[in-house]
């Protein structure tokens, strides 16, 4: 009997169609790029058992473990229930059959840089709020792509992603407690935008400059510069690559909270259900932007969506990038 | 000898304290959720408390209580084209929850301040002859603490002395202004406080005649050129850093009117030496370890016959290049043990 796949189905269960025949990958995702190793021994088993006995560390920051025959998926499906559970269920993603490995995998697995676990200049828990995020989207066949970093250093590159997010400190100033030895002031000159400034030997600070990256108050001695506790956030929209106009995703909205993320992700769902273009075998969200227009896009991204006094919402966006078709090595007459 | 003390529970101090608070400010180490230098972590600091629950005893803070006596930024006075005002100081007298190497500490800034040459600090005296100690016991060393090294560790120098147990609180009461607060509410039980015997980081200091004037010269220092990153965090965590800076401020609307404040400073920052004309001096991080070393166990000592540092270990706790003070010390006593020996 000849081996008959669905590959649709194949693929949506996180296998991958691989250039040898009769052999699969499997990609197993970690939410917030975190976990406990005693899960490395289930991908270490798989890997020797049924693999090639070696383990692609993914760009998005899962394991793809290759060379495994079709013929095993089910049987890898049930060995990697504990990940499922203790990566997803347990966070409270809904997966109905955590027997029956993935299902879905077109949006991808969210990555996240260290964050504040371990990073000075992370302003937020990373991991956490990815896997709020994972909760919030998945399982989902959309393929969107989602990174959070903890600092504008972006580490994770949220600004390759078509949800970048990057938190932000609101930075606030007790000046009785400088000392004017300027660390923050010259720091922020170097390192950043030079949002602060110098004066009667005090400091200044230009909101309208002011990234929220918090070095000021890392700079700070005597904790003058303090992080307001509550949490804000940059949102980054519709950064890719791909064959076609590769560009770098911009800032959307600033000075948000959790929730107002999780929203803005959620509703974008559903602007895709709508505007995506079904005769193309798969069709990523930025294309559908650029199809629609960035306002339509803004205001499914905002249906109901409370923003707080301290948000920000970009009036338009220049995504620019180039395109390949008008790439300057394209002679015309060819 | 049995010493009498009071026991009683939180809620019955809390009582106390709020009796008190009508004619004193009450300061102790407390947290500062969320406040501290990284992201999702406390600050913990001096400020006014209302509650025993609101002190943090089982941790060190991270500043120390001078800035209660020596603020960090002071209006000294206010002035016009003809004449200059003193601001006036809060009525309240001051109550401070403090450990033996701060009360120690604040000996050092008394010297300083009121016992260094002819002038007393009017400012700090004002302020200082408000304070009554609150000794918080202190038994178990911190990590970096070498108090007992640097005869921090004790003192009698207080009115109350207090073992924080959850709670509940024990106290020796030596002051007689307080005494009878307790006497109606307290247990009566046999209370000495304990102090640290012993701490992990011990610290051989070299005595003052021991110090010849190469050692400022010395290639030790040099090490700490490429190390300190000159942030001054040793300095404003210090007990007993007093060092300041006069700041004239004209205000922006009508310049001729203005006033003069005061800032601490500190001997590892940008600008500590600046003079007119452009000069400055110790350029050199690692000088100006070697400066505020010496300071602490040479010129202080050879001046008042007590080292300065009281081995708190703030400095140690505080600096993001892991700069260790006591253990620049040590080196400094191995370095010049070590040329005691060539000599011979």
């Amino acid at each position: 009997m000849g081996l008959d796949l669905n590959t649709k189905k194949v693929k949506k269960n996180a296998y991958r169609i691989t250039k040898e025949r009769g052999k699969t990958a499997l990609r197993i995702r970690v939410p917030g790029g975190h976990l406990e190793a005693k899960y490395l021994p289930i991908i270490k088993e798989i890997a020797e058992e049924y693999g090639n006995g070696t383990i692609h560390i993914t760009i998005r920051q899962g394991f793809e473990i290759p060379g495994i025959p079709f013929e095993k998926m089910e049987e890898i499906n049930r060995k990697i229930r504990p990940i499922i559970e203790g990566l997803e269920l347990d966070y409270g993603v809904k997966i109905d059959d955590p027997e029956g490995g993935y299902p879905a995998a077109g949006t991808r697995n969210v990555s996240a840089c260290i964050g504040n676990k371990v990073c000075r200049y992370a302003n937020y828990e990373t991991t956490e709020l990815a896997r709020k995020i994972e909760k919030a989207i998945y399982p989902n066949h959309y393929h969107v792509k989602i990174a959070l970093t903890g600092c504008p250093n972006d580490c994770i590159k949220a600004h390759m992603q078509d949800f970048g997010i990057v938190g932000m400190a609101d930075t606030q100033y007790d000046s009785y407690r400088c000392i004017g030895c300027e660390a923050c002031v010259k720091n922020c000159k170097k390192r950043a935008t030079g949002a602060l400034t110098f004066k009667n030997g005090k400091v200044k600070k230009d909101e309208r400059r002011c990234i929220g990256c918090g070095e000021c108050v890392l700079k700070c001695p005597t904790g003058a510069w303090t992080r307001n506790p509550k949490k804000f956030y940059k949102l980054l929209i519709m950064g890719r690559t791909g064959k076609k106009n590769p560009r770098l995703a911009k800032p959307f909205l600033e000075w948000v909270d959790e929730d107002t993320i999780i929203k803005v992700i959620k509703n974008t769902y559903e602007y895709i259900d709508k505007y995506i273009d079904r005769s193309l075998p798969k069709e990523h969200v930025g294309y559908i932007v650029d199809r629609t227009g960035f306002n339509v896009f803004k205001e499914y991204a905002l249906k109901d969506v409370e923003l707080g006094p301290k948000a920000k919402v970009a009036e338009y966006i220049d995504f620019r990038g180039y395109k390949y078709e008008k790439d300057a090595f394209m002679k015309e007459e060819e | 000898m049995k010493n009498m003390g009071f026991q009683l529970q939180n809620s019955d101090f809390n009582k106390i304290l709020n009796e008190l608070k009508k004619e004193y400010k009450i300061y102790a180490p407390k947290r500062f959720e969320k406040r501290g230098t990284f992201s999702d972590t406390d600050m913990i600091r001096y400020g006014e408390i209302d509650s025993v629950e609101e002190i943090v005893w089982k941790e060190k803070s991270e500043y120390s209580p001078k800035e209660i006596i020596f603020p960090i930024t002071q209006t000294l006075f206010y002035f016009t084209e003809e004449e200059y005002k003193v601001p006036k100081v809060d009525d309240k007298k001051i109550i401070v929850f403090l450990r033996p190497c701060d009360i120690n500490g604040v000996r050092r800034l008394d010297t300083i301040f009121l016992k260094n040459g002819e002038h007393e600090d009017f400012y700090y005296k004002r302020l200082r002859e408000k304070v009554k100690f609150v000794m918080i016991e202190c038994k178990e060393s911190f990590e970096n603490c070498f108090c007992v090294s640097m005869n921090g560790n004790y003192t009698d120098n207080y009115s109350i002395a207090v073992r924080f147990e959850d709670g509940q609180v024990t106290l020796d009461v030596k002051d007689e202004d307080f005494k009878g607060l307790f006497n109606k509410v307290g247990k009566e039980v046999d209370f000495t406080p304990e102090y640290v015997k012993e701490n992990h980081v011990k610290v051989e200091v070299p005595e003052v005649d021991k110090m010849p004037l190469e050692i400022f010269n010395h290639e030790m220092w040099k090490e700490y050129s490429e190390r300190c990153i000159a942030c001054g965090r040793c300095n404003v965590s210090c007990i007993t850093c007093s060092c300041f800076t006069t700041q004239d401020i004209p205000y922006e609307d009508n310049p001729k009117a203005g006033e003069r404040r005061r800032v601490w400073a500190g001997c590892h920052i940008d600008g500590f030496t600046d003079m007119a004309g452009g000069h400055s001096f110790r350029k050199e991080y690692g000088s100006r370890m070697r400066f505020k070393t010496l300071h602490k166990i040479y010129d202080y000592k050879k001046r008042f016959e007590e080292n300065m540092c009281v081995g708190c270990g703030r400095c140690d706790d505080r600096c993001p290049e892991y700069i260790s003070f006591s253990t620049c010390i040590n080196k400094l006593n191995k370095v010049l043990k070590e040329e005691e020996k060539d000599e011979e």
